[in-house]
C-alpha cells in the first residue's frame, strides 16, 4: 500500500499527479475463500479489515452488488456516539468509539472523526428523567456523558432557541464530548484500501443470489456474475437487504426495512460546532466541514427498499429544526434522500450466528449503524475467527427475540441516533 | 407521499391520514398458553419482510378508523389493491 | 449612460421603470424584468465570487436555474439575509441589496487564490483524505480553518419576519415548465375539459420562446405563446403558476411546487403575503416538458469571468437587451451553438472566431453565420482562455483522432466573451427522483427519462429541439395519455439540422494531466484531471467518482456539470456514457427554502397545545405549567414567594390534612360498549372483569403481547355492555388504536365499539379527609362511606350539573373523581373551590400529585416502567388473572424464558440513609461499590421525592431481584465521589394499611 503523507503529496504533485497507485485492486473472484463477507458497506469492510489484521485470515472476499459504501454507509448522517443507555448496548458501542479515536492513522486515511461533542435534547421532564438516567449509567460505564441545563445548552449552541417561549422548551440535555461525526465514504474507502493491502479481494458489481447450503451448513455464494464462490464461513452485512439474504438461507430475521430519510441545506458559513439531536421533537442537526446542515428525519412507518420515503417526514423535521433555530427558516434545502434501515424491534443490532452453521449476520443496526462501523466490524470479525461470538457481541444473538432478553434502547433512544 | 385507498370509505385519500401497521394476516396462535418460546417469538417478531409484494394492514387512524389490508411493493410502492379485514389478496405470493 | 452593456432597443424589460439594486457596496441602475444577472452584466459587473477551493475569479455563466456561480448573498436586514441565492433567477426589485458570498479580504482580492495557484498542485481530488492526520490531535484544528474555507453564504442572525403557507391541489394534469411544449400540453388538455395546472419556475411563461427569434403562425413565437396564455388563462379548468417551481417529484403522483409570492416584490413579504407557497399536488398525470440546459464544453482556464454558455448569451441579449462584451468567440459542438454568435453580431458586437469541433458542419445555422462572414473555423477547439480576471483571448487548436487530440500548433484570438456549446442536457431530474434512471440516448447525446418512470414528457426533455417536434409531440402525448384529440400544431419552419458531436471535453495539446485547470463543476472546483485522477486511483462506480470529487454536489446539483463528468470518467475509463451512467438525481430540483418546507407550523402552530375547561382559573391563579404529551398541565400553584419545593410540600401536606382539588381532565377516556363489552376487557387486561357490578370500577393493568406493562388505568361497569375506560395522559391515543386494532383484526366476533370520551368530560378530583364534606355541600347524593364506598361510582348532580362520581384514589386519601360535561367543568370546579373554602381547599399540581402516589407507592406508567417491565417485576402479580380462562393479551409474553428467570430488576421502595438526601431520578444503583468502572449496575431510581408527611425523602426502584432483598441495602455512587447508601423496602411509605382511602 502506497502510505499517505504530506511528503508524497509533493512528489505526486511534481509528477502532475500521474503516479498515485490505485485505491484498492479489482480482482476477478477467486474459486475459494476463508471468509466470505456479503455486502461491502463500512461493516462489511471493517469486519474484512479486522479479520485481516488482527486475525492473519487474508483469503477473504467482500462482494458487494454495487459500489463500496454505497448504501447507508454513504447516505446516513455520520452521528457517532457512545452514550447508550443499556450496558450491552453501551460497551459495544463505547467499543467502536474508542477505534474511532485512533482510526485515521491506522488506516493511514484520513476519516475526518470529529470529536465536536452531541447533545441529546431534553423537552419534558420524563424527557430529563430518561436524560439523567442514561448519563449515569453512562458514567459509571466509563463514558463521558453528563446532564446540561438549559444555559448549559445554550452555551454551546448560541444559535438555538433556548427560550422558554418555544412550544417545547428545551429542558436540558445530555452531552458527550467525545461524540461527533465522521465522512461517511471516507470510512468505506479507508477500510477498503487497507483491507485491500492486506491481500482482502474487493469484488463489486457482484450480487448474491442464493447461500449454497450443504448438511445444514453454508459452503459458499451464488452469484449473478461470476457463479459460485465457495467459502469456509460467510458473513452477511447487508443492512436493508438483511431479510433477503435470511431468505436464502431458509430462515427468517425478526427484521423490518424502513426507508429513513435526510437532507442537507445548501452549503453556509459556520454557525452550528456540534451536533444537535431532539427525540422529543423529532429532528437532528450538524454542519458538514463543506458548510452544509445536514438533518436526519424519522423513520417512516412502512415497510420500503424503495430508498425514499414520504414527503410529511421532510416536513415533520424541517418544522423541529426550524422550531429549535428560528433562524435557519432562509436557509435553503438543497437535496433530500433515503436509505433502507433494517429496525430491530428492541432498536439494537444482532449478532449472531444463525441456524446454517457457519453463516453469521451482522444486522438490525436500525437508524444508528454508522457509529459502530469499527466496533461492529471488529467483534464480528473476531466472531468469524473464532467460530464464537465476541463477549460484547453475545448479548445481540437472534436468540434473544425467541427467549425474551432483549437489549430495549427504545426508552432511550427513541427515534433518533 | 402514498395515495391509498381505504375501501371502507371508498375514496383516495393521503398517506398522512393512515398509519402504517406492519405485515398483514398474522394470526395469534390459538393456543398461545401451549406454545414454544420459539414459537411466540416467531409471532411476536419475526416477519417476512420481502423486496417485493407485501400485504401489509394499515389504519385510517384519521378517518373511519378501520383496519384494512393493502398489498403494495416495497422497491416500487405501488399499491396492487386494498381488501378489508377478513378478505383475501388476489395479488402477490400468498394471494 | 451606466449600463454600458445594454442594448439600445430590445428585450422584454420595461425601460420605463428603473431599478436601483446594490452589489458589493455599490448603487446600480437596472430595469423591471432584469434578473440580478442581467442587470449585473448590463453593468459591467461580472466579478461573482471566488471558487470554493482555489479562491479563482468567477463570473455568470448561464441565465437560469443551472447557473454554477452567480451565488450571492441577498438582504438589506440581518433578519431578510437569503444565503446563495441564484442571480440569474432572482429578479431585480428596487432596494436590492446583494454581496458576494466569497473571497477575502475581498472579491477583488482573495487569498486564498495565492493557495490557489502555489498550493493547487498540492491539492489534488481528495487531497484531504490522504492527509492532516499528523499529528492526530491536530485535526480539530485543521477542521476548524477547513470549516472557515468552506461554506458559501450566510446565515441570518434573526428570525424570518416572513411567513410561508401551503395548499393541497388536485387535477388531472401538472404540467411542469410553460415552454412550447408545456403551452401545447396544457391547451391539449384544457379543451379535454381536464382539470390542468401549468407551472413554471420563471417570472414569466415562453420557456425558449422567450429569447427566440423563431416564428410561430407566421408571428414571432412569443405572441403565438401569449395567446395560448390568454386562451388558458381564461379557462375556469386551469391553474397557471408562475414563478413556481416543481421541486420534487414523489410516489403516486404527488409532486411539490414551490411558488415564490414576493421575493422579486421586496426582502420581505408585503404585509398580508406570504413569501412562498408550497403547492402539495396530487395529479392524475404529471407531464414535463421542463426543456434542456445547453452543456459548456471544457477547456483549459474555461472559469475566467466572460466564459459562458451559449445559450445563456443569446438569452442575455433577446431577453435583457444585454450583451455581455464587444468581441465574442464560441465553440460549438452543434448547430445550435451558431445561434449565439449570429445574436451578437446582429447585436453589433464583433464575433472574432467560431470553433466548431465538427470537421464537415453543413446545417442552417451554419450558413446563417457563414452568411453574416464570421470566421469560422471546423474541426478547431477553444483549449485555453487568456486574461487573469476576465477573458482578453482564447486559445484555438485544430483538432485530431475524431476530436481525441489536439494539434500542438496553437492560435491566440482576441475576444472579452467566450461561449460554447457541448450540446443539451435534458431537464430530467424528476423522471428520476423515484429511482427510475435516465437513459442515454445517443443520437441527441443526452440522458432522457426513463420510460418506466410514470411521467409524461415532451419537448426538449425528450432530447426534441425543433419547435415542429416539440408542439406536435407535445399535444399527441397529452391526447394518448387521455384518451382525447390532439390540438392543430402551428405553423413552422422546419430548419436543416446536422446531427452533434459528442464533443465534451476539449483535449489539449498537452494533455489533461499537464493543461491549464479545465473546470467541470465550478461550485466545488472540479476539474477534468481530477475525475481523472480519481478514476486512475480506481473510483470507478460513477457514484465514486462524484463521492470522491464532490461532482455535482454542489447547490446547482451539476445541472452543467454531471454529463461533462460522466463522458470524462467514461473516457478515462474506456467506458460507453450509456454503461457509466448517471449519478441519482434528488429532490430538490433547486433549492427550497426551509420555511416553505415547514409552512404554518411553527411556533405557536408546531404542535397543538390541549387545555383543560379549567385553565382559565389554573392561569388566574398563578399556576406553572408541566408539557405532558400536547397536553399543558398544572404542574404546581405557587403562592407569593414560594418556591416549587415550598409549593409541592404545603400542596401535599394539604390533601393528607384536609382537602386538596387536582384537575384529572386530561386522563385518556374512553367509552367501551356492546354485548361483546366485558370479554374484550378480560382479554386487554391482565386482571378479570367477568365479575364487575355495574356501579364498581377496578383497577387494571395493559400490556403488550411481550407482556410488557404499557399502560395503566381504572376502568368504571356503567352498563352491563357498557364501560369507561381511563388510560394515562400520554397513553390515550395509542390506547384507543389498540383496542380498535384487537377488536377488528383478532377478534371481530366480539361486538364491541369503542369512543375516545377524553375531551367531552372535565375531571375534578377532590382528597383529602375533608374531600367529602366538601362533596356533601355541591350534590345531594348521599356520599357517606355507607352508602359511597370505596371503588364505587354514581351518577350525580354536582353544583347543578349532572355528571358521574368515582370513589377512587390516587393520593391514598378519601378521594371522589367527579366527572361532568366538559362544558361545565370550570364551573364546577369553580363551585368545588368555594365549597371548599372553610376546608382551605388546595389546589395542586402534577408534581404534588407525584408525591402523594409515591407516597402510597403507586406507579405511574412510562416513568416507573419502560417497556421492559412487566406486572410480577412491579410486585402486582395480584394485579394478573393467571386463571382466566381466555390467554390474555401478555400473558404468554410475560413466561417466556427470560422473564421468569431469577434476579429480574423489580420495582421496590428505597430509603436512604440520610434520610434527608434525596436521591436523584435516574441514579444508577450498584451492590460492589469497590468494583472498577465500568461498575456493574443493578438498577436505578425511578422516583424520587421529598414527602412532607413522611418528613423523609422517599425512592422508588427498580433493583435486581429487589422483592426479595429486602432490607438489604443498594448503593448509588454520585458523581462528586459520594456513595448514597439506601435501604430496599415497601414502596409503600404512608399509610401501609390502606385504612384513609377507605374512610
Amino acid at each position: 500500500m502506497q502510505r499517505y503523507s504530506g511528503f508524497g503529496l509533493v512528489k505526486h504533485a511534481l509528477d502532475h499527479h500521474e503516479n498515485w497507485q490505485r485505491i484498492w485492486r479489482n480482482p476477478k473472484p477467486k474459486d475459494h475463500y476463508d471468509v466470505i463477507i456479503v455486502g461491502g458497506g463500512g461493516h462489511g469492510l471493517a469486519t474484512a479489515y479486522y479479520l485481516a489484521k488482527e486475525h492473519g485470515i487474508t483469503n477473504v472476499a467482500v462482494i458487494e452488488k454495487g459500489f463500496l459504501g454505497g448504501g447507508n454507509t454513504g447516505r446516513n448522517t455520520t452521528i457517532v456516539r457512545s452514550n447508550y443507555l443499556w450496558d450491552e448496548a453501551a460497551h459495544l458501542y463505547e467499543h467502536a468509539m474508542k477505534l474511532w479515536e485512533g482510526l485515521s492513522q491506522d488506516l493511514n486515511y484520513n476519516v475526518m472523526f470529529s470529536q465536536r461533542g452531541v447533545l441529546n435534547l431534553g423537552h419534558n421532564l420524563q424527557d430529563m428523567r430518561d436524560i439523567q438516567r442514561r448519563v449515569n449509567a453512562n458514567r459509571l460505564n466509563g463514558i463521558d456523558s453528563e446532564v446540561l441545563d438549559t444555559q448549559g445548552v445554550q452555551e454551546i449552541v448560541p444559535h438555538m432557541d433556548c427560550s422558554p417561549n418555544t412550544r417545547y422548551p428545551v429542558l436540558g440535555a445530555s452531552w458527550q464530548p467525545r461524540a461527533g461525526v465522521a465522512r461517511h465514504d471516507a470510512v468505506a474507502w479507508g477500510f477498503a484500501r487497507a483491507a485491500d493491502a492486506m491481500g482482502v479481494d474487493l469484488i463489486q458489481q457482484t450480487e448474491v443470489v442464493d447461500l449454497i447450503v450443504e448438511d445444514g451448513g453454508i459452503v459458499g455464494v451464488e452469484t449473478k456474475q461470476h457463479g459460485t464462490i465457495k467459502a469456509g464461513k460467510v458473513g452477511c452485512v447487508v443492512a436493508g437487504n438483511s431479510g433477503v439474504l435470511a431468505k436464502m438461507g431458509g430462515f427468517r430475521l425478526p427484521l423490518e426495512s424502513h426507508p429513513l430519510q435526510a437532507l442537507v441545506s445548501e452549503p453556509i458559513k459556520p454557525i452550528l460546532d456540534t451536533v444537535v439531536m431532539s427525540n422529543a421533537v423529532h429532528g437532528y442537526v450538524s454542519q458538514s466541514d463543506k458548510g452544509d446542515l445536514v438533518i436526519g428525519a424519522g423513520i417512516d412507518g412502512y415497510n420500503g427498499y424503495g430508498q425514499r420515503g414520504s414527503y410529511p417526514t421532510i416536513e415533520h423535521t424541517l418544522q423541529a429544526i426550524v422550531e429549535l433555530f428560528p433562524i435557519f427558516s432562509r436557509v435553503r434545502m438543497n437535496r433530500q434522500w433515503g436509505g433502507i434501515v433494517d429496525t430491530c424491534p428492541d432498536a439494537c443490532p444482532i449478532l449472531s450466528k444463525t441456524p446454517v452453521e457457519n453463516l453469521f449476520f451482522n444486522c438490525g443496526w436500525g437508524t444508528g449503524g454508522f457509529k459502530a462501523t469499527p466496533g461492529s466490524g471488529h467483534v464480528f470479525a473476531a466472531s468469524l475467527a473464532k467460530g464464537e461470538m465476541h463477549p460484547l457481541a453475545a448479548p445481540f444473538s437472534i436468540d434473544r427475540f425467541h427467549t425474551g432478553a432483549l437489549v430495549d434502547e427504545h426508552g432511550a433512544a427513541g427515534v433518533a441516533h | 407521499m402514498l395515495h391509498i385507498y381505504c375501501p371502507y370509505c371508498e375514496e383516495h385519500r393521503e398517506e398522512e391520514e393512515f398509519h402504517a401497521k406492519g405485515e398483514a394476516h398474522i394470526a395469534r396462535p390459538a393456543d398461545p398458553d401451549n406454545t414454544t418460546d420459539t414459537e411466540w417469538g416467531d409471532y411476536l417478531y419475526f416477519r417476512k419482510n420481502p423486496r417485493g409484494l407485501h400485504h401489509e394492514m394499515w389504519v385510517h387512524a384519521l378517518g373511519c378508523r378501520k383496519f384494512f389490508n393493502v398489498t403494495r411493493h416495497t422497491v416500487t410502492y405501488e399499491i396492487l389493491e386494498t381488501y378489508k379485514m377478513g378478505e383475501q389478496p388476489t395479488q402477490g405470493a400468498d394471494a | 449612460m451606466s449600463q454600458k452593456f445594454r442594448l439600445t432597443d430590445g428585450g422584454r424589460i420595461d425601460r420605463d421603470q428603473p431599478v436601483r439594486f446594490t452589489y458589493r457596496g455599490k448603487r446600480y441602475k437596472g430595469f423591471k424584468g432584469d434578473t440580478l444577472a442581467s442587470a449585473m452584466l448590463a453593468n459591467g459587473q461580472n466579478l461573482v465570487g471566488r471558487s470554493f477551493k482555489y479562491g479563482r475569479p468567477r463570473g455568470i455563466m448561464a441565465a437560469g436555474a443551472d447557473e454554477p456561480n452567480a451565488i450571492l448573498q441577498l438582504g438589506a436586514t440581518e433578519a431578510t439575509q437569503v444565503p446563495n441565492v441564484r442571480a440569474t433567477q432572482q429578479e431585480v426589485f428596487e432596494g436590492l441589496v446583494s454581496d458576494p458570498v466569497a473571497g477575502w479580504p475581498s472579491v477583488d482580492f482573495d487569498l486564498k487564490s495565492i493557495a490557489g495557484t502555489l498550493g493547487g498542485k498540492l491539492m489534488p481530488v481528495g487531497f484531504y483524505y490522504k492527509t492532516f492526520m499528523w499529528p492526530a490531535k491536530l485535526w480539530m484544528t485543521y477542521e476548524k480553518f477547513i470549516r472557515k474555507a468552506a461554506g458559501l453564504g450566510r446565515s441570518p442572525l434573526e428570525n424570518d419576519p416572513d411567513q410561508y403557507d401551503k395548499m393541497n391541489q388536485y387535477c388531472d394534469l401538472l404540467v411542469v415548465g410553460a415552454g412550447p411544449a408545456g403551452l401545447m400540453a396544457a391547451l391539449t388538455a384544457a379543451k379535454a375539459g381536464r382539470r390542468v395546472i401549468l407551472a413554471d419556475e420563471q417570472a414569466e411563461m415562453g420557456g425558449s420562446l422567450l429569447s427566440s427569434d423563431q416564428q410561430i403562425d407566421g408571428q414571432p413565437a412569443m405572441q403565438w405563446a401569449e395567446s395560448v396564455l390568454a386562451d388558458l388563462s381564461a379557462m375556469a379548468n386551469v391553474t397557471l403558476l408562475p414563478r413556481a417551481t416543481a421541486t420534487g417529484y414523489h410516489d403516486h403522483n404527488f409532486v411539490t411546487v414551490v411558488e415564490r409570492r414576493t421575493e422579486h416584490l421586496a426582502d420581505q413579504a408585503p404585509k398580508g403575503q406570504v413569501r412562498n407557497r408550497l403547492h402539495r399536488v396530487r395529479a392524475g398525470q404529471v407531464m414535463l416538458c421542463t426543456g434542456a440546459h445547453e452543456r459548456p464544453l471544457v477547456y483549459g482556464n474555461n472559469d475566467l469571468p466572460g466564459c459562458m454558455v451559449a445559450g445563456a448569451v443569446s438569452t442575455y441579449i433577446h431577453r435583457y437587451a444585454v450583451r455581455p462584451g464587444q468581441v465574442l468567440a464560441l465553440c460549438t459542438a452543434n448547430d445550435y451553438g451558431y445561434q449565439a454568435a449570429i445574436d451578437w453580431h446582429r447585436a453589433g458586437g464583433q464575433v472574432s472566431v467560431i470553433c466548431d469541433t465538427r470537421d464537415n458542419p453543413t446545417g442552417e445555422l451554419f450558413q446563417q453565420a457563414k452568411a453574416l462572414g464570421i470566421s469560422i473555423k471546423t474541426g478547431h477547439g477553444i483549449v485555453d482562455v487568456i486574461g487573469s480576471k476576465s477573458v482578453r483571448g482564447v486559445v484555438i487548436a485544430e483538432l485530431a483522432d475524431q476530436g481525441r487530440r489536439a494539434r500542438p500548433r496553437t492560435e491566440n484570438v482576441v475576444a472579452d466573451c467566450v461561449a460554447t456549446s457541448g450540446g443539451f442536457s435534458p431537464v430530467v431530474h424528476l423522471s428520476a427522483h423515484l429511482g427510475q434512471k435516465p437513459i442515454w440516448n445517443p443520437d441527441v447525446l443526452g440522458f432522457v427519462p426513463n420510460p418506466d418512470c410514470g411521467l409524461l414528457s415532451a419537448g426538449g426533455v425528450q432530447g426534441h429541439y425543433e419547435l415542429d417536434a416539440v408542439l406536435s409531440g407535445a399535444t399527441q402525448a397529452v391526447a394518448a395519455a387521455f384518451d382525447c384529440s390532439p390540438i392543430a400544431v402551428p405553423a413552422v419552419a422546419t430548419r436543416h439540422i446536422d446531427a452533434p458531436m459528442g464533443m465534451f471535453l476539449i483535449p489539449h495539446p498537452a494533455g489533461t494531466s499537464q493543461a491549464p485547470k479545465q473546470f467541470v463543476d465550478y461550485q466545488n472546483d472540479v476539474t477534468a484531471s481530477g475525475i481523472q485522477l480519481a478514476c486512475r486511483e480506481g473510483f470507478e462506480s460513477i457514484e465514486h467518482v462524484k463521492r470522491y470529487t464532490a461532482l455535482g454536489f454542489g447547490t446547482d446539483q451539476g445541472k452543467l456539470s454531471n454529463i461533462n463528468g460522466v463522458a470524462i470518467a467514461a473516457q478515462a475509463q474506456g467506458k460507453s456514457i450509456a454503461d457509466t451512467g448517471t449519478t441519482m438525481f434528488r429532490p430538490n430540483y433547486t433549492p427550497v427554502a426551509f420555511g416553505a418546507v415547514v409552512g404554518r407550523d411553527v411556533g405557536e402552530l408546531f404542535d397543538p397545545k390541549r387545555y383543560t375547561a379549567m385553565q382559565p382559573w389554573h392561569q388566574a391563579n398563578g399556576a406553572a405549567f408541566e408539557d405532558v404529551g400536547q397536553w399543558k398541565r398544572p404542574w404546581y400553584f405557587p403562592k407569593a414567594g414560594e418556591s416549587m419545593h415550598d409549593a409541592v410540600n404545603r400542596e401535599a401536606k394539604a390533601v393528607r390534612t384536609s382537602v386538596g382539588i387536582l384537575d384529572a381532565s386530561t386522563l385518556g377516556k374512553i367509552d367501551v360498549q356492546g354485548p361483546g363489552a366485558r370479554e374484550f376487557m378480560n382479554r386487554v387486561y391482565t386482571n378479570g372483569w367477568a365479575k364487575l357490578d355495574v356501579g364498581k370500577c377496578r383497577y387494571g393493568l395493559m400490556c403488550g403481547e411481550d407482556g410488557m406493562l404499557f399502560d395503566d388505568g381504572v376502568t368504571a361497569c356503567l352498563g352491563d355492555n357498557h364501560f369507561l375506560m381511563t388510560t394515562t395522559t400520554g397513553g390515550a391515543a395509542r390506547v384507543y388504536e389498540w383496542l380498535e386494532l384487537w377488536a377488528q383484526t383478532e377478534w371481530p366476533d366480539l361486538e364491541v365499539y369503542f369512543n375516545t370520551v377524553t375531551d367531552h368530560w372535565a375531571t375534578c378530583t377532590i382528597s383529602g379527609p375533608n374531600a367529602r364534606k366538601v362533596l356533601e355541600k355541591v350534590t345531594d347524593l348521599d356520599v357517606s362511606n355507607e352508602h359511597f364506598k370505596f371503588m364505587d361510582w354514581k351518577a350525580a348532580e354536582v353544583a347543578g350539573v349532572p355528571g358521574r362520581i368515582f370513589r377512587i384514589s390516587f393520593t391514598g386519601e378519601t378521594s371522589f373523581e367527579i366527572n361532568v360535561p366538559a362544558h361545565y367543568g370550570l364551573h364546577v370546579w369553580q363551585a368545588l373551590i368555594d365549597a371548599g373554602q372553610e376546608y382551605d381547599i388546595t389546589p395542586y399540581g402534577t408534581e404534588t400529585m407525584h408525591v402523594l402516589r409515591a407516597e402510597k407507592g403507586f406507579i405511574i406508567a412510562g416513568q416507573d416502567t419502560d417497556g421492559s417491565v412487566h406486572p410480577y417485576d412491579l410486585g402486582m402479580g395480584w394485579a394478573v388473572g393467571m386463571k382466566k380462562p381466555f390467554s390474555f393479551i401478555g400473558k404468554r409474553g410475560m413466561q417466556r424464558q427470560d422473564c421468569v428467570r431469577e434476579n429480574r430488576k423489580q420495582l421496590v421502595g428505597l430509603k436512604t440513609k440520610d434520610p434527608k438526601f434525596v436521591l436523584e431520578e435516574g441514579a444508577q444503583a450498584v451492590f460492589d461499590t469497590q468494583a472498577q468502572i465500568p461498575m456493574p449496575m443493578v438498577g436505578h431510581v425511578t422516583s424520587s421525592y421529598w414527602s412532607p408527611n413522611c418528613e423523609r425523602s422517599i425512592a422508588m426502584g427498580v433493583i435486581k431481584g429487589g422483592l426479595t432483598r429486602m432490607g438489604e441495602s443498594v448503593f448509588f455512587p454520585q458523581k462528586d465521589g459520594r456513595v448514597i447508601e439506601a435501604e430496599i423496602c415497601s414502596p409503600v411509605f404512608f399509610d401501609p394499611e390502606g385504612e384513609r382511602q377507605n374512610g
